[in-house]
């Protein structure tokens, strides 16, 4: 039993990293914009993450940076895909490679670096509580804030001025500059805000998760990320429960393995993947369903004045 | 301020120009990193573009690199021509090389050497399987391509471990994870003694001519390109987009998987957890770089590898870094898109700022179009 | 239109080389003995060894490479202006290592050293074409007549860790974080498990595979389930320190490996089974500057008698007497006298796999594909003949 409870822990504090992503991703994705570059906006984020915690000791100012360089980088790709209607998936790619090289090359000399001692939570008197103390009550406070943010985002966008713009530009962009709204200001903070938010999901990989550098340690982490949107259907709460379910399935698979359970390591290994298939399968079915979640102006170039 | 004025025509001068200056921009940003880093940036550039070039043995080693390149650029350009993202190349490519492994490790000492056409068939049919099943979730389940073509690159590299440390593992190993190493009847004949250029070279070349042909002057190449630039207008002409769909991924699974098969029974001889090494990922960048055109995948690829191996050469000769390399590869496709804008658009300065929404209308006495 | 983009691009691109050539002129052709400016003008007498270095992973890594690169750097302090040392890190065990120890050969390295199994066939290919070139393969088991073999015996060091763990366990359920299942970890892993069963009969070990030499955010979530698993000391044969950081997050026990990691993990670190390279990449240079440079077919496996293996940095929390069996076991493996792996050996299905009394060869111990008696789980991949 007290494994189980750990297995859920662990699987919060995994959940988290894609939580974020994921939020930050869906916000781009709301005001019609796929940014695939998620996977190199996180790694240069965790280096910068890194790179300040060494040096300033301060965690939350590593978060901080960590954001800072996600939305530069997202400034970037919005600059090419919002003014100069570059091809968004190709713009994002291009973003994608070029931040794992960036990455790598920027954090040569953080490679043997540690971070001081890392701090323990606890919330006092719930820790104690059998089972949900250990499994819910003994983690980083970005777990508690990730909540936060799922329930503010979901507030913002159905129940906010903002959001119902922000919304109505991914629906329909050419409607919403007619009504006057400046379309690409808007999906530009659209895209910087998502772009923030991969960024601490990435600092919070290389300064909390695994207080360590090491190019590509992001692993793939972005791209599910990306899948995670489109298995949520672009909703906040989902979104969540969707990366606490990717968070699980890889913790579970070394539970598995310690358990002594006869599959093939690398069977196991395959699971969150195959996982994000049948997922998206099983959403994607519906052809109606989707067009009816998805923002209809996804991925596709706006020009204004056409 | 600048401003861009969109083109009434595309130009076609910087169609050709663009991955040309952004080649230009990439060097130029490459000679300052040189000078932050303290290194002598022309001893950096003669590292990345004449050293790989500059012996027979050198172009050998370019071309071993840059064959799988085109191979898979080729098909992806034909993809993302028809606006299906496949960004699963690479696992493509390590079924294929999965196939043709298994193929390869059927011949003994006395097989003929036609296996080898036996071999690289395999690669092909891999290739054109993994890239169906993303072709059939797309097809049947609206499933999103990129995503499921990426989830099955991880998942591929899974299998290939999952047979190399158990099923497939050669018995006289000592439990390492390799397959045995392939007779030598399957070995990718190779065209000059001593060096490593075998004949993917030759297919490679064919592959670029047959692809250009195959775009640009059959009607299923026509109608994918329409499909691809007006869905719309394609689908009122009654050109069907399951079939682009179709007809895309398989020919870019296939191409992938006959690169895999090349590299399998070419250059390795056997099969290891190593044998993916990116390329189905750089592929996207030579297909763009190229400008998604047959004949511009041969340019961009040898300049895809000349960033490869002089990467690695820079290391020994300089001291730089390896991750140099993936810098320089996304910064070229990042500023080859940007450059791109230049085809549609014109940069203007105005002194006036213009409103952000509104199109500044013309004066008719402008000259529309630079000379 | 495709001649046009063809006579375009052909122009461009002679313009641009001839530039550059041009240019290029001015530097040295990459000629044996042109290198960076850092290396002192040779000596009156002889030219000094070339040496070259291939990684498999980044000099940082704290573990494996970063050990080789200590070994390296010991060489260069140790010989001083007679050799000259170069590496090229992250060269992937495939196709391109061919082409990287090519290039050494081209920039005139005389003794080259391949530090991972991955290099084994290039190594071999690119020898047969240098022969007057002396190459070390590390942990490979091919030879030729300029090629030889070498390896370090780390399940000594994991031997010695085990004793430390048994002592220092108070669940008696250990747990290791296994990184590729071929036969050197899982020796490694028994070792670990016999070690500790040497204090404390009682103990068991988990494995978890992370099937990765080198993955810190994995090694994070193994070393985490195995602790989930009610495992309270953590051994690794991974490359990263992030097992080790996270049984401190935890508050539980763990070892570094490769290299000392004792500042990753202060509270938590028992000691550290390190790999000493120098001792035997001094005594390779030596023997290639005195000329007597010899292969070999058995490979070279050195140990805590030759001082390339060591437990170090045993932490003050372990009780004096255990450090004590610990320094008794290094001594013995020192003079010869110790001997780990001596029959009887079962292995967890209860099949005798050494016979009581029976010392196992170095051959036998290069083909393991069991478990002890002790560790939880079945090798993967182990039965498949």
């Amino acid at each position: 039993m007290e494994s189980f409870a750990l297995l859920i822990a662990a699987t919060l504090n995994a959940g988290t990293v894609l939580a974020i992503a994921g939020l930050g991703l869906l916000i781009n994705e709301r005001a019609g914009i796929v940014n695939l570059g998620a996977e190199g906006m996180m790694l240069v984020a965790a280096i910068a993450g890194f790179a300040t915690a060494v040096h300033t000791g301060n965690d939350w100012l590593a978060f901080g940076a960590g954001a800072a360089a996600g939305a530069l980088m997202a400034a970037a790709f919005g600059g090419l895909v919002i003014w100069l209607n570059t091809n968004q998936y190709a713009t994002g790619l291009a973003l994608s490679l070029f931040g794992a090289g960036f990455s790598a090359f920027a954090g040569i000399q953080y490679t043997q670096q540690k971070l001081g001692e890392r701090p323990h939570f606890e919330i006092a008197g719930l820790t104690d509580i059998p089972f949900i103390g250990p499994a819910l009550f003994r983690q980083h406070p970005m777990v508690y804030l990730t909540i936060a943010l799922t329930v503010g985002l979901a507030w913002f966008l159905y129940r906010s001025r903002a959001g119902l713009v922000l919304r109505a530009v991914g629906e329909s962009p050419e409607s919403a500059h007619a009504l006057g709204y400046p379309v690409r200001r808007i999906r530009l903070a659209a895209v910087m805000t998502g772009g923030a938010l991969c960024g601490v999901a990435g600092a919070y990989v290389s300064v909390i998760y695994t207080p360590l550098w090491v190019e590509g340690m992001i692993a793939g982490k972005g791209w599910i990320a990306l899948a995670l949107t489109t298995f949520a259907t672009w909703r906040p709460a989902r979104v969540l429960l969707g990366a606490y379910l990717f968070g699980g399935v890889t913790m579970l698979q070394f539970h598995l393995q310690g358990e002594g359970v006869q599959i093939p390591s690398q069977f196991l290994t395959m699971l969150p993947y195959l996982a994000t298939i049948v997922v998206l399968v099983l959403i994607s079915r519906n052809a109606t369903w989707i067009r009816v979640n998805m923002p209809a102006s996804l991925g596709k170039p706006f020009f204004p004045g056409s | 301020m600048l401003k861009l004025e969109a083109r009434p025509q595309p130009s076609k001068a910087m169609s050709f120009a663009s991955p040309l200056l952004a080649l230009a921009i990439t060097v130029v940003i490459g000679i300052v990193l040189f000078m932050l880093l303290g290194k002598d940036p022309l001893k950096g550039l003669y590292v990345f573009f004449i050293e790989p070039i500059k012996s027979g043995y050198a172009l050998s080693e370019l071309s071993i690199k840059a064959t799988p390149l085109v191979l898979i650029a080729l098909g992806l350009a034909v993809c993302f021509r028809s606006n299906i993202w496949n960004i699963g190349a690479e696992g493509q490519f390590i079924v294929g090389a999965l196939c043709a492994g298994w193929m390869a490790m059927q011949a003994g000492p006395d097989t003929s050497r036609f296996i080898v056409v036996l071999v690289l068939l395999a690669g092909v049919l891999g290739g054109m399987l993994w890239a169906g099943i993303v072709a059939l979730l797309r097809d049947r389940f609206n499933a999103n391509e990129i995503l499921v073509s990426l989830m099955l690159v991880y998942v591929a590299d899974m299998v290939l471990s999952y047979l190399v440390y158990g099923p497939w593992k050669d018995p006289q190993g000592y439990n390492f994870p390799q397959t045995i190493t392939f007779a030598a009847a399957t070995k990718i004949p190779r065209l000059i003694d001593g060096w490593r250029m075998n004949i993917g070279v030759l297919i490679a070349l064919a592959a670029v001519a047959g692809f250009w042909v195959f775009l640009f002057r059959t009607y299923r190449g026509y109608q994918l390109q329409v499909g691809g630039l007006a869905p719309l207008a394609s689908r009122y002409a009654g050109f069907s987009s399951r079939s682009a769909l179709w007809t895309g991924l398989l020919l870019s699974g296939g191409m992938a998987g006959l690169a895999g098969g090349l590299e399998a029974a070419g250059p390795l001889g056997q099969l290891t957890p190593h044998v993916p090494a990116g390329y189905g990922f750089a592929a996207i960048i030579v297909a763009f770089v190229g400008r998604l055109h047959p004949v511009g995948s041969i340019f961009s690829a040898v300049l895809m590898s000349m960033f490869y191996i002089g990467g690695e050469l820079a290391q020994s000769r300089l001291g730089l870094p390896k991750s140099l390399t993936g810098v320089f590869q996304g910064l070229l496709l990042f500023t080859l898109l940007a450059c791109d804008t230049l085809i549609h658009y014109r940069v203007r300065w105005q002194s006036v700022p213009a409103a952000p929404s509104v199109k500044p209308v013309a004066a008719p006495t402008q000259k529309i179009r630079e000379a | 239109m495709t001649r046009h983009l063809l006579k375009l691009a052909e122009v461009t691109s002679l313009a641009a080389t001839a530039a550059l050539v041009g240019c290029g002129k001015k530097e040295e052709p990459a000629a044996p003995t042109a290198q960076a400016p850092a290396s002192a003008p040779a000596p009156a007498k002889k030219e000094p060894l070339k040496i070259a270095f291939a990684y498999v992973g980044p000099v940082g890594d704290a573990g494996w490479t970063f050990a080789h690169d200590n070994g390296r750097k010991a060489v260069e302090k140790e010989f001083g202006d007679k050799v000259q040392t170069s590496f090229v890190e992250k060269v992937p065990e495939a196709a391109d290592a061919e082409r990287v120890f090519r290039d050494m050969i081209g920039q005139g390295n005389k003794l080259i050293f391949g530090t991972t199994f991955g290099y084994m066939e290039p190594m071999l290919k690119v020898a047969a074409d240098a022969k007057e070139v002396k190459f070390e393969h590390a942990t490979g088991y091919k030879s030729a007549e300029n090629l030889r073999a070498y390896d370090s015996r780390t399940y000594e060091g994991a031997y010695m860790a085990g004793v430390v763990a048994g002592g220092m366990t108070k669940t008696n359920v250990l747990g290791v974080v296994g990184s590729i299942p071929i036969p050197e970890v899982i020796r490694n892993i028994n070792s670990f498990t016999m070690g500790a069963q040497s204090v404390n009969p009682k103990v068991k070990t988990k494995v978890v595979w992370v099937n990765e030499w080198f993955n810190p955010p994995k090694e994070t979530e193994a070393a985490q389930s195995l602790l989930n698993g009610g495992a309270d000391v953590l051994m690794q044969n991974t490359d990263s320190s992030a097992v080790l950081q996270t049984a401190e997050k935890a508050g539980k026990y763990a070892f570094g490996w490769d290299s000392d990691m004792t500042s990753y993990g202060p509270k938590a670190h028992l000691a550290s089974a390190i790999i000493n390279w120098g001792p035997y990449y001094i005594k390779t240079t030596k023997d290639v500057l005195d000329g007597t440079w010899k292969t070999s077919q058995e490979k070279i496996w050195w140990g805590v008698k030759e001082g390339a293996i060591d437990l170090v940095s045993v932490s003050d929390k372990v009780p004096a007497d255990l450090k004590e069996k610990v320094e008794k076991v290094k001594a013995g493996l020192k003079d010869g006298s110790y001997v780990i792996w001596k029959g009887p050996v079962t292995d967890n299905t209860g099949k005798e796999q050494l016979p009581k009394d029976k010392v196992a060869d170095d051959g036998w111990l290069g083909g393991i594909k069991f478990y002890v008696k002790g560790v939880e789980g079945k090798v993967p991949g182990g039965d498949a003949k």
